[in-house]
């Protein structure tokens, strides 16, 4: 039995300790947000918050989580409002499929804390996430955008 | 933080997807929620097939087409909300299942989202369905008055009688449109007044993608619901000889092991980590077959006899070229080669599905809803008025989810347990080892010039793959795969040569492999333009010509304006000290496109690509801010293609497995991209797809521009650009 701090709610999840955080937060919690896209941590669909450190839940087993607090794109928002990236991502339609975005909100909300206002070259060496569809110079607005609002 | 825009709450069940997933999207836009059982489909009855309008005058739009991130669907709605004459602030949507197209004699029509088709293919119907919605509303309106339907209007959703000025809403009047027979025929506005089409309207599905709301299919989750794993053959054509089952029933959550086919074993557990875990856990003994003695070398060493063999299907013969090429003043020769490319959507592929003895049910993404639902019908052994498929929106598409084997396989599970929902989820390594890739081939291109440096005679030879011996045998013409000449064809619409040279002969080798060749994202127009806009690089400098200059004497007048317009605005000739341009343009998908790159090179052989100018002519352009972000991915997918992607052959099987040896562009890597939309009417054209075949040999000319070295095989990876 695995214990969770989840978007500030604590869940127990039956699994075999080495699952990975993915896959609780997806099958057990029912937390679909957070992507499936490669597994082994290249992609960045699956990135989380943990402790507020931006991490790639495919790689992460749940036993190493206990006692953390973890957040997922489901909990980014307080009481359904959105946050300035989540603002930022619509007003600069930035989604195509949407399917990566999760991740890149995610990985962004980490990086602007600890760059409230990133250069061009600060985005390029923290955001490693990859998208399909192409939105990047999307990203790079909104970013910038988030960063002034 | 009072300002920022509130969200619903996720919610999620297995109703909203009967009726149509999409529905509740809608509602943030408009402030309010919809309960799923107060949805269009089950509450409200239809003006026509294409058009709900709720009481509370809400517009809902239905959308046969499939949404994997194009825009589509904003763009089709555009159309339909033009000629109904609705308030576009109160339009939101829903996807009719395949199944209920089939039951109504098709009236949404096509719903293949393929060949950047969705809004070019339906435009004419989806105006017209949204034109008669609004005259049967117009004539509800008019009846319930008492006064001719041409005594009055509609705009905004409001209906107005001009002799006595009385008004109504769409909503007031909708349930009786409903009742009304259609009208025959309607006319549809003329593009100068429309007022909607053209305007770059806000997408109608982007909140739920910010929220982690939005349900793609790998999300889908019903009362019940078990997860499979699935493993098949590595090689094409081999078979699965043994598995132990009894190795693996044991272990955590798996509920069953099931055959699925000659080729594959899946594990049903209830997470997908534990079926995933026992598949790899599963004893599996494979024959591998004949297929297996197959690599990329004997691959490469069957086209390049291809390159030069007697026998060949034509597809573009001007003049003689072999003749004049012989009796040319110079003659200059180059081979180049494109590999195998999997199209690697973010989302893997997958599919849920519910069998019973009478019916069966799946969710998945697709991007052919109604080959799917014949997929499912086939599969489950039922008559297709039996099966239904609910369409969610995909985690990327770009070809891949043309394809249906995965939706069979789900449905071969789900027989094994009637009345169990079973999600089949394919991991990153399944999905790259198994696929119908972008075709590999070779080509040789032969220019002759006169004594007066004029190019006189091109041969252009193609040796590779076809994608319809592949996919839709069925479709070959004499043998002939038409579609290898895509934008190379004497005057096709779809996508013609630009070039006018008087002896051109363009034909095609077919070599075919047992690794299936499938439709990715801009298809055989990505190849062919690496090497037909290559080669006029080469030839310019063979001439001692500027390349642009050399190939706007020989253009078409709509090919040499989209690339006027990208070398005017890249200020084409005046880069600063050095940067270095490249140009390219082709025409596909009924579209004009053309690109400028500026690039830079280190002396380490370090490439930047500071800035990449797209212009292009799709005729017609519904949304123009989705086209600038199709133009934009276009130029990521073709450039990822460009630097990384290559799909090699070992024994058989397909090497790559992952995103560690299959690598894709980061954000670090993309370009300033600019964009030229300059529609110049008269025809729809496509904007999904084309571009990306012109971003590989812009940059590639660029390249040679910094640095004299021709790449001829691609990817960029395997070479170095280090200066000696």
């Amino acid at each position: 039995m695995a214990s969770l701090n989840v978007n500030g709610k604590p869940y127990q999840a039956d699994v075999d300790p080495r699952t990975p955080l993915l896959w609780v937060l997806r099958d057990s919690l029912g937390l679909t947000g957070t992507k499936y896209g490669c597994g082994i941590a290249q992609c960045g669909a699956c990135t989380v918050h943990i402790d507020g450190v931006a991490t790639r839940s495919c790689s992460v087993p749940v036993n190493m989580v206990s006692g953390k607090k973890i957040t997922t794109i489901e909990g980014l928002a307080v009481n359904n409002v959105m946050t300035k990236v989540q603002k930022a991502w619509l007003d600069n339609e930035v989604p195509q499929c949407g399917y990566c975005q999760s991740g890149m909100i995610m990985a962004v909300s980490a990086l602007l804390k600890d760059r409230p206002k990133p250069t061009d070259a600060d985005i390029d060496a923290a955001l490693t996430n990859i998208c399909r569809c192409g939105t990047y110079q999307q990203i790079r607005q909104a970013i910038h955008a988030a960063a002034k609002a | 933080m009072n300002d920022m825009p509130k969200f619903d709450l996720p919610k999620f069940d297995r109703r909203s997807f009967l009726v149509g997933a999409a529905a509740a999207t809608g509602g943030f836009s408009l402030g309010f929620n919809y309960m799923p059982d107060a949805l269009a489909a089950d509450a409200t009855p239809e003006v026509n097939a294409w058009v709900v309008v709720k009481p509370d005058d809400t517009v809902v739009i239905r959308i046969a087409r499939s949404e994997m991130g194009q825009g589509s669907l904003t763009g089709l709605a555009q159309m339909v909300a033009e000629e109904l004459e609705c308030d576009w602030s109160k339009v939101t949507w829903e996807y009719p299942t395949p199944g209920t197209n089939v039951a109504r004699k098709r009236v949404w029509g096509n719903y293949n989202s393929t060949g950047s088709q969705s809004i070019r293919q339906s435009q004419e119907y989806v105006r017209k369905g949204g034109a008669i919605a609004r005259e049967m509303l117009i004539q509800a309106a008019a009846n319930e008055w008492k006064v001719p339907a041409g005594e009055c209007t509609a705009a905004n959703s409001v209906i107005t009688h001009k002799g006595s000025r009385r008004k109504t809403t769409f909503g007031k009047v909708a349930s009786a449109a409903g009742k009304l027979d259609p009208p025959k025929d309607v006319k549809l506005k003329d593009p100068k007044d429309w007022k909607l089409i053209g305007k770059p309207v806000k997408r109608l599905d982007t909140v739920d993608k910010l929220t982690g709301k939005q349900v793609y299919g790998i999300d889908i989750k019903l009362p019940g619901m078990v997860i499979a794993a699935i493993h098949d053959c590595p090689v094409n054509g081999g078979k699965l000889t043994s598995f132990d089952a009894d190795k693996v029933k044991s272990m955590r959550g798996v509920k069953s092991v099931v055959r699925v086919s000659d080729s594959s074993v899946a594990v049903v557990a209830d997470t997908f980590w534990n079926a995933k875990t026992a598949l790899a856990a599963l004893p599996k003994t494979w024959d591998l077959g004949e297929n297996a003695k197959v690599s990329s070398a004997t691959i490469a060493d069957m086209l390049k006899e291809g390159l030069s063999a007697d026998q060949a299907f034509v597809g573009n013969k001007t003049g003689d070229a072999p003749a004049a090429l012989q009796g040319a003043a110079k003659k200059y020769e180059a081979v180049y080669s494109f590999p195998y490319l999997h199209h690697a959507t973010m989302e893997p592929m997958n599919t849920t599905a519910l069998y019973t003895a009478d019916k069966c049910e799946v969710w998945c993404p697709t991007q052919n809803g109604e080959g799917a639902l014949a997929a499912v019908a086939e599969a489950a052994g039922l008559p297709v008025d039996k099966c239904d498929v609910y369409k969610v929106h995909l985690g990327g598409g770009f070809g891949r989810r043309a394809r249906t084997d995965y939706v069979t396989q789900a449905v071969k599970i789900a027989k094994e347990m009637p009345g169990t929902p079973v999600k089949l989820i394919w991991t990153r390594e399944e999905d790259m080892t198994h696929c119908a890739y972008h075709p590999v081939t070779q080509c040789k291109m032969t220019g002759g010039f006169d004594a007066a440096g004029n190019l006189t005679a091109l041969h252009m030879r193609i040796s590779g793959q076809s994608i319809l011996a592949s996919l839709l045998p069925q479709a070959l013409q004499n043998g002939m795969d038409p579609a290898v000449f895509q934008g190379l064809t004497p005057s096709a619409p779809e996508g013609n040569f630009g070039y006018t040279i008087p002896n051109v002969l363009i034909d095609h080798a077919m070599r075919n492999t047992h690794i299936l060749a499938g439709f990715w994202r801009g298809v055989n127009l990505n190849h062919n333009a690496v090497y037909v806009e290559s080669f006029m690089d080469e030839l310019a400098k063979e001439a001692g010509q500027d390349p642009l200059e050399f190939r706007r004497k020989m253009l078409k007048p709509k090919h040499r304006a989209v690339l006027d317009a990208a070398a005017a605005k890249a200020n084409y000739g005046k880069a600063p000290k050095g940067v270095f341009q490249g140009v390219a343009q082709i025409m596909g998908f009924g579209s004009y496109v053309a690109a400028v790159a500026d690039v830079t090179v280190s002396p380490e052989g370090q490439l930047k690509i500071l800035r990449i100018v797209g212009a292009t002519d799709c005729g017609y352009a519904v949304n123009p801010a989705q086209i600038e972000r199709q133009i934009a991915g276009s130029f990521v997918y073709g450039l990822t293609a460009m630097l990384y992607g290559e799909c090699t052959v070992k024994d058989g099987a397909i090497e790559q497995t992952n995103f560690d040896s299959y690598n894709m562009m980061r954000i670090d890597e993309m370009p300033k991209v600019e964009c030229i939309i300059m529609p110049s009417g008269g025809f729809w054209g496509g904007v999904g797809e084309p571009t990306i075949a012109v971003a590989a040999p812009a940059v590639l000319n660029a390249i040679f521009a910094a640095t004299g070295k021709r790449i001829r095989d691609l990817p960029l990876m395997n070479h170095s650009l280090k200066s000696v």
